[in-house]
């Protein structure tokens, strides 16, 4: 298991869903991964995005207009 | 002895329309598996780019293709297209609709896109929510076929919306699909779709107004149109055809127009990009963030800081003070008076 960061900031939806799905492929099962964005949309997109690929969202939050969110990669 | 046969896969793509929706959840009614694909072009018109402006915020910060998917409880495959779109929009084979629309090469371009994906992911078919009729450019009779054709997705190219008014398809003639339980719909009305839509219990779904395409917009195309021209060359990156979704466009000089932010929202989006253009913005009054495209001399310079003032609070003042910045950074203060509003010719506005 391996944790991972993506800086996403600075890209308007859907770019961060699109650069989390790149990043997520070369990912194991198991791995986390920390998606930072700047684009509001991405709080709700990459959610729904993981629960349509089943990987497991561990948290959510936004700060100072950065919003994170923790994922855990599942079976692919 | 019994025999399990594996169901067969499509891939469908997803708009994140009502059209897509149907013809994949009909095709999934027919137990065949089903995963969806949606192409990122950098002009789709999406909720979070509406999101930027202040007074939409009210609207639901979604993807509508994300959203389809999750009503279907499919899997959504999002592709960036960017670069290799760009061949599309600027050099389309079959020209442009009534806009800088190019629907024909971009149905054609998502299609091959979509087969290739198939091919490389064992796929057997491809679905899309295509209407017999519907398009004037790439959903008539005389054009599906050359969409099929071209894209190289040929007999394995579902439209289930109005697959009983076309030649029956490689998933129909195997079997794959009862090509009984798909539909006939034909031509402009949105009637049948939407009983489809309340028996399926649909709801919700986006509609938007022109189509989810910036390049179907009458005046996005003439903001690209303009912005071609200013360049003296058809080319684009993504970051200049999202500056066309955002703020009020003004071409007072051939050689510079201005981008001003219509509120907060935007003022924000286009302070991202204060490194890589003179920009203006009064001190005196509250008012918005102005970014200068082009070359500027000391007259450019006065009339932008004037219209930069016309704009603001500052709007009746006798005089306003705007800073310009360039793009090292350095800032001068020019004090002007605010150009009325009845020297502001309408053809300056893109």
């Amino acid at each position: 298991m391996s944790h991972h960061e993506l800086d996403a900031r600075h890209l308007l939806c859907p770019m961060p869903v699109i650069r989390a799905q790149q990043q997520v492929a070369r990912l194991r099962p198991g791995d986390t991964l920390v998606v930072r964005a700047t684009d509001p949309g991405a709080l709700h997109d990459i959610p729904a995005w993981c629960r349509l690929h089943g990987h497991e969202v561990l948290a959510t939050t936004t700060e100072s207009g950065e919003v994170r969110v923790t994922l855990r990669v599942g079976n692919q | 002895m019994s025999t399990v046969s594996t169901p067969r896969k499509a891939v469908a793509l997803i708009s994140g329309g009502l059209d897509s929706l149907l013809a994949a959840r009909v095709v999934l009614d027919q137990g065949v598996h089903v995963e969806g694909i949606n192409f990122y072009t950098g002009f789709c018109v999406e909720g979070h780019t509406h999101a930027i402006r202040r007074e939409h915020q009210h609207k639901p910060k979604r993807n509508n293709a994300l959203w389809a998917a999750g009503q279907l409880g499919i899997k959504l495959h999002i592709i960036e297209v960017i670069e290799e779109y760009k061949d599309i929009v600027i050099n389309p084979r079959h020209g442009y609709g009534a806009n800088l629309n190019p629907c024909l090469d971009c149905k054609i371009f998502m299609l091959r896109k979509a087969r290739e994906w198939m091919e490389a992911n064992g796929f057997d078919f491809i679905i899309t929510g295509e209407v017999l009729g519907q398009r004037p450019m790439s959903q008539r009779r005389d054009t599906l076929p050359v969409v099929a054709r071209d894209s190289g997705a040929c007999d394995r190219l579902l439209r289930p919306l109005c697959a009983r008014l076309l030649p029956p398809t490689l998933p129909e003639r195997e079997g794959w699909v009862n090509r009984e339980r798909l539909h006939d719909f034909n031509g402009r009305s949105r009637k049948p779709q939407i009983a489809l839509a309340e028996q399926y219990g649909f709801h919700d779904y986006a509609q938007p107004a022109g189509g989810c395409c910036f390049l179907t917009h009458e005046q996005y195309s003439h903001k690209l149109a303009d912005f071609w021209r200013a360049r003296g060359e058809k080319r684009y990156e993504l970051d200049d055809i999202m500056l066309l979704k955002v703020g009020r466009h003004l071409r007072p000089r051939p050689h510079f127009k201005l981008i001003v932010g219509r509120d907060e929202g935007e003022n924000n989006f286009l302070s991202g990009y204060r490194g890589r253009f003179v920009h203006l913005a009064a001190t005196s009054h509250a008012g918005p963030l102005v970014l200068l495209d082009g070359r500027a001399d000391d007259d450019d310079l006065d009339l932008a800081a004037r219209l930069t003032a016309r704009f603001g609070q500052g709007r009746t003042a006798e005089r306003v003070a705007v800073v310009v910045t360039d793009t090292q950074g350095s800032e001068h203060t020019l004090e002007v008076a605010p150009l009325p509003a009845d020297e502001i010719p309408e053809t300056w506005y893109l």
